[in-house]
């Protein structure tokens, strides 16, 4: 069982990757967007945006809604004309030759699109017959997709009797029917349970380890840190930053945070700097302080016993919603 | 708008395909639904009405509307398929979304919908012809030539209906489609009447619409006879399927590819 192989063993997927161009470092260029902007009458929804994404990576999209995360993913995939710049995805200029680059991709898209006519079995094979991938082939990929999925109870099952997480995991098996070395995944997990999530995160960390390069858009921060290798956060269509989940907590964030709340976390608001704390934010009734030094945070929550005081570790989360604000997107 | 001309590939096959596994699923009930109409129009106009009519054009009244009916259920066979049933693949299933995540084009998902639609058209439409010609109101060896005949009618009102689900905000919307045109179509092509009945700036409106094509063509067939302008009307049909294909594509791509 080659394939299956493949999706648990970690070797390199079945087809190679792109070529890269000649004095192009080893690990080749999946992704390279230069300019690559998005307009809707007036609308920018996409800020030129210039981005190289590497064979094997997972990379990430963050942002919240309206962020822009779905267009620019829907421009990589030939599904949305760019209104400006260019576009090479496993080396073919897209939108332009977008048909020969899906052929070697899978799409898992935000809204399952699973065929409500078919049981399992019958979704992956008719998506296997879009590839044109041979029937003997598919007939043995499809038995380890629905191993992969988990789904082996349920595969003569109609669509309609499966749960969330199900039709997730066949979502996502489907989009690997054409054995791809890339994987689109907008939003993978949105609206799971967390027993449906991390079995979803432990899947796409086996492809990832398997070689794919897996770009994902989310707003889920523990998704993110989880699976991103490297990450861009998003806004109104604007790139904030970039770089490893690591590199844009130190770069915008002292590593230890205390949350303070309870009665009159007001007046402590003036104290709190002064107690040794670099930085305090307050949202509602819970003050957030930012330090280097943990002890000076402890300190400063001894100052008030009444409080309730929690600290931690600064988080990707703080990284967004310090570089997004904190306003309701709705 | 993206104007170019479509690129279908082979692929627009897997389309055809996925409709019509579907399809199998279901193809007892299916054919039933959409057989039981024209048969009762054959019985209740055909028999019913025919009985006071008599002979129309030098023949039974009954044949003279089985001919023109079998054109009129290519019509809306073809009609509905492109038009619920494909809204509901492309609006509501998203199954074209998935489609466009692979490696095929609109242009192949639009084929594949148009060349479907024209498939029921012929599925049925065989099952109609079988029906009358053993009720005897049909018959002849010009019969063997009407099924690609009804699949090239198919493909004519598939690709017409097509264009007017593409635009088409919601299911409510093809009911102008239907008082506009399809219903003018069936009752004033030939298919109840002849159109030499009709006065002559009618019959000049009637004779540019796709189905009087069909009814001139096929009746003919049908009823031992030979058509007198079977190029032209393989023409006009072929040219509408064409044409209408082509800004189905166009306009599909302006929905989808935004």
């Amino acid at each position: 069982m080659p394939f299956l192989q493949t999706l648990a063993a970690g070797a390199s997927p079945g087809s190679p990757p792109s070529v890269p161009p000649d004095g192009a470092p080893a690990t080749p260029v999946v992704v390279r967007a230069v300019g690559l902007a998005k307009r809707y009458g007036d609308a920018l929804v996409v800020r030129p945006l210039d981005l190289e994404i590497r064979g094997g990576e997972c990379f990430g999209f963050l942002g919240p809604n309206g962020a822009g995360k779905t267009t620019t993913l829907r421009m990589m995939l030939g599904l949305t004309p760019p209104s400006a710049g260019t576009l090479t995805v496993l080396g073919f200029p897209v939108p332009d030759r977008a048909r020969e680059m899906r052929a070697r991709a899978g799409v898992v898209p935000q809204q399952d699109n699973l065929d409500p006519d078919f049981t399992v079995r019958e979704n992956l094979r008719v998506y296997g017959s879009y590839y044109g991938i041979p029937r003997a082939i598919l007939e043995t990929r499809i038995e380890e997709l629905i191993a992969f999925a988990a789904l082996e109870s349920k595969a003569e099952a109609p669509i309609a009797t499966l749960s969330g997480g199900m039709r997730r995991r066949l979502t996502i098996a489907r989009a690997l029917v054409n054995d791809p070395e890339l994987l689109f995944l907008d939003e993978p997990t949105t609206g799971l349970d967390p027993q449906a999530r991390h079995l979803i995160w432990r899947r796409l960390r086996g492809l990832a380890t398997s070689g794919r390069t897996l770009l994902l858009t989310t707003h889920n921060m523990e998704e993110a840190q989880r699976l991103c290798d490297r990450l861009i956060v998003m806004d109104r269509g604007q790139v904030l930053d970039l770089g490893t989940p690591r590199e844009l907590i130190d770069r915008h964030i002292e590593p230890y945070v205390l949350e303070l709340s309870g009665e009159g976390i007001e007046r402590l608001e003036q104290g709190v700097p002064e107690a040794g704390a670099l930085r305090a934010e307050r949202v509602g009734d819970t003050l957030f302080c930012y330090a280097r030094d943990p002890a000076a945070l402890a300190a400063a929550a001894r100052t008030r016993p009444e409080v309730v005081a929690v600290q931690r570790p600064a988080s990707l989360e703080d990284v967004f919603l310090k570089l997004t604000g904190r306003d309701l997107r709705d | 708008m993206d104007f170019r001309p479509p690129r279908p590939s082979r692929r627009s096959v897997a389309v055809w395909r996925r409709n019509a596994l579907v399809w199998r699923k279901l193809w007892v009930p299916s054919l039933l639904g959409n057989f039981g109409d024209p048969l009762l129009y054959l019985l209740g106009i055909g028999y019913g009405l025919g009985g006071f009519i008599g002979q129309v054009n030098g023949m039974p009244y009954v044949s003279f509307f089985a001919s023109g009916l079998v054109c009129a259920n290519a019509m809306n066979t073809a009609t509905f398929e492109a038009l619920y049933s494909a809204f509901t693949r492309m609006a509501m299933q998203k199954t074209w979304d998935g489609m466009l995540a692979a490696p095929l084009l609109l242009d192949d998902v639009v084929l594949g919908e148009i060349g479907w639609a024209a498939t029921k058209s012929l599925l049925t439409g065989s099952i109609i012809l079988a029906v009358a010609a053993a009720l005897g109101a049909i018959g002849g060896v010009g019969m063997l030539a009407v099924p690609p005949l009804i699949f090239l009618t198919g493909l004519c009102f598939g690709s017409i209906a097509l264009v007017v689900t593409v635009v088409s905000p919601s299911y409510d919307f093809f009911l102008y489609y239907f008082t506009l045109a399809v219903t003018p179509m069936f009752l004033f092509c030939g298919v109840f009447f002849p159109l030499s009945s009709l006065p002559a700036g009618a019959r000049w409106v009637t004779s540019a619409l796709p189905l009087t094509h069909a009814v001139e063509l096929m009746r003919p067939l049908l009823t031992g006879s030979v058509p007198e302008h079977a190029f032209r009307n393989v023409a006009v049909l072929a040219t509408y399927a064409v044409v209408f294909g082509y800004l189905a594509v166009v306009l599909a791509r302006r929905r989808m590819i935004t």
